[in-house]
């Protein structure tokens, strides 16, 4: 930039000012061009790895559909867009995905985690059986942990042995869970509700710990409340109906 | 790096074509091991060979068609704002690729992490614009572009594979030992990338050495066979 | 120790997660500037002081880029962020502290190109930080990468007393060195778990 010492006349001046303008320019048409071919390849690419997720966690799943869980309410997603014109997103959405049989009978919930790891965030996908109040399985959607180390969260069998049945039952008021979510260190679970670490990786499992007990203390009462309407798959109802249908179910 | 501005800047006129006009970024003046530069992806991303490749691929595409446009515009830009200009525009291809490989594949996007994005201070690129695109026409810069990014997946490639093999026994996912192998863990690990470099550059050292020496012996031969004739 | 306390930001970035030695950013100054043990000093401050500053900018630039939705002129605003920043801090040392810019002189422009710089930017964003967090975040990344400098530097003078074959001469060498540097670093995984 020592450059600039050079004759700073005025048609000098107006040819940096011509460079500068066309190359913005340029590249401003380059990057809203790419950004809007590629938005939808992106959204199915995203899409396609939760559903792979999903129906590798829920084997015997046939049927998926996808709610939103936006405050204490659970919609589905189709009244999203509606949802954002009525308020003004104050409300944090969540998307809840509900796996059915193929008897049409609710088998599974899944919903979304993250908490920041040893790296960087680290995002996963896990399920949830109403019947047993328990978390049924996990698998990890995104994460930066060192290989060989921490990204063991995903492989390690022993680890994720934690998830057949973890406890995430609720207080006699369902409003918190009767026991909170936690990691402990490898060898030493005793309980339900409590995630053997993997040893050497302990950031990244009590990074899972948390943002289950995080997620699960949050979403299992609102899921427990509504979990009539999610069995009853009243979903192929005409959109303008089912906001009706929805409060109804939670004045229950 | 430095004697090459150099003379590129005394002698005005184009380069004619030639296949070392490609070559030479793949061997002679490979950006990675002979000149040293953007070092950070090659050591970032290389612990498996198939993010190696897609590394070399994203930066050749940058490397390619930013310096395109750059020479492009080289008549058009003034010599005041080139730096920015060139930034600008390298960051246009980058924001392009990453968008890209997003579409493409987003499991690829995840195990690259910022490093698609950190191409733009990748500073072969802007070396590159600099050097050579803001001062010969489109043909050479398209073919001495195309060479410099072969010879960048080139090196990528020798670590990444190297890499892979000892630290996980695979080879672009491909299992190449029984499962008896016991991985070699820390070569994908940050000192593998350091350690596996440093061998590359050990090799290529003994290798050039090697050929100094021989020639110098072949030159003895040949004197003291002269003197022989001689006497 | 919770993975978002500000000490565990600032401990994890400049040690564990040392950005040379963990993260491989930041090489090229890392093997260009690390022969003597006062030049590594002083880009070492010019870097932390670089990166304050261009964190702090990025963090309004992507608060401007994300209420107007327009996500994806994210890096280009950054790299120009960080350009002017290093100009910005260019001028103002020339001005009020001339003996530190003569100093620092050759160093400042390198610093557009190191991407410890804009990794900081772009980690601070993917990560989420806060405000504070961002800033504890760019001072213990900076810290990281003097230390790794001079260590490096305390090194390679030592080495010059020594007597090494001539195939390791120069950059195979100092990889090798960077090696056993960041396998040392390997020793502080995880610590503050």
């Amino acid at each position: 930039m020592a450059a600039f010492n050079h004759l700073k006349n005025n048609s000098s001046d107006w040819l940096m000012l011509r460079a500068l303008v066309l190359i913005a320019t340029i590249s401003g048409l380059l990057v809203v061009m790419s950004f809007s071919l590629s938005k939808p390849y992106i959204e199915s690419n995203k899409q396609q790895a939760i559903d792979k997720a999903l129906f590798e966690l829920v084997v015997n799943a046939s049927d998926k559909k996808e709610f939103i869980i936006a405050g204490d309410k659970i919609l589905p997603a189709s009244e999203l867009m509606q949802l954002k014109q009525e308020q003004s997103s104050e409300a944090e959405i969540k998307p809840l995905y509900a796996l059915y049989n193929k008897q049409e009978k609710l088998i599974s919930l899944a919903l979304q985690a993250e908490a920041s790891g040893y790296q960087d965030k680290i995002q996963i996908l896990y399920t949830f059986d109403p019947k047993c109040q328990c978390i049924r399985g996990i698998k990890v959607l995104k994460m930066a942990e060192t290989p060989g180390i921490g990204d063991k969260i995903s492989s390690d069998k022993d680890f994720l042995q934690n998830f057949i049945e973890l406890d995430t039952s609720l207080n006699e008021d369902w409003g918190t869970l009767k026991n909170k979510i936690v990691s402990v260190k490898h060898g030493k679970k005793r309980h339900l509700w409590e995630i053997d670490s993997i040893s050497g990786a302990t950031i990244s499992s009590s990074a899972v710990a948390r943002m289950l007990n995080q997620s699960a203390q949050q979403f299992v009462p609102i899921i427990m409340k509504h979990l009539s309407f999610l069995q009853s798959k009243v979903l192929h109802r005409k959109p303008g109906q089912q906001g009706k249908a929805v409060l109804e179910l939670s004045h229950e | 790096m430095n004697n090459k501005q150099e003379s590129m800047s005394n002698t005005d006129q184009y380069e004619q074509i030639s296949s070392d006009t490609f070559l030479r970024g793949l061997w002679k003046e490979n950006p990675v091991f002979v000149m040293l530069l953007g070092m950070c992806p090659v050591l970032a991303v290389t612990n498996s060979a198939i993010n190696a490749l897609a590394m070399g691929v994203a930066s050749t595409f940058v490397l390619l068609s930013s310096n395109a446009l750059v020479s492009l515009l080289r008549d058009f830009i003034p010599k005041q704002v080139r730096i920015a200009s060139y930034i600008i525009i390298i960051a246009t291809f980058v924001t392009m690729v990453d968008y890209a490989i997003q579409a493409i594949s987003l499991d690829l996007y995840n195990a690259l992490g910022a490093f698609i994005q950190l191409i733009v201070v990748n500073c072969i690129i802007l070396g590159r614009a600099e050097a050579y695109a803001s001062k010969q026409p489109l043909p050479q810069v398209l073919l001495n572009s195309l060479g410099m990014g072969a010879g960048f997946t080139f090196a990528l490639l020798c670590l990444g594979s190297v890499r892979e093999i000892l630290g996980t026994g695979s080879l672009f996912g491909l299992m190449l030992f029984s499962e008896n192998f016991q991985p070699w863990v820390i070569m994908i690990l940050p000192p593998g990338g350091f350690f596996v470099l440093g061998s590359w550059l050990l090799l290529f050292n003994y290798l050039a050495m090697r050929k100094k020496q021989n020639i110098s012996l072949n030159q003895d031969v040949t004197l003291r066979q002269e003197s022989s004739d001689a006497g | 120790m919770q993975a978002d306390s500000l000490t565990y930001i600032f401990l994890n970035s400049a040690i564990v997660n040392n950005f040379v030695l963990a993260m491989f950013l930041g090489i090229c100054p890392f093997l260009g500037v690390s022969a003597k043990k006062d030049t590594a000093i002083s880009m070492g401050l010019a870097v932390i002081f670089v990166m304050l500053v261009s964190s702090a900018t990025a963090y309004g630039v992507n608060a401007i880029l994300m209420a107007f939705n327009i996500e994806y002129l994210r890096l280009i605003c950054y790299i120009a962020v960080i350009a002017s920043a290093v100009q910005l801090v260019e001028m103002t040392m020339k001005k009020y502290t001339p003996s530190l810019f003569r100093a620092l002189g050759i160093y400042l422009p390198l610093i557009t190109t190191n991407c410890a710089i804009l990794g900081v930017a772009l980690f601070q964003t993917s990560r989420e930080y806060n405000f504070i967090q961002s800033m504890v975040f760019s001072l213990g990344a900076g810290t990281g990468f003097t230390l790794a400098l001079l260590l490096m530097a305390g090194l390679r003078q030592q080495l010059e007393l020594a007597k090494i074959p001539n195939v390791s001469q120069g950059a195979a060498l100092t990889l090798m060195l960077a090696g056993l540097l960041s396998l040392a670093f390997m020793g502080f995984t995880g610590m503050g778990a």
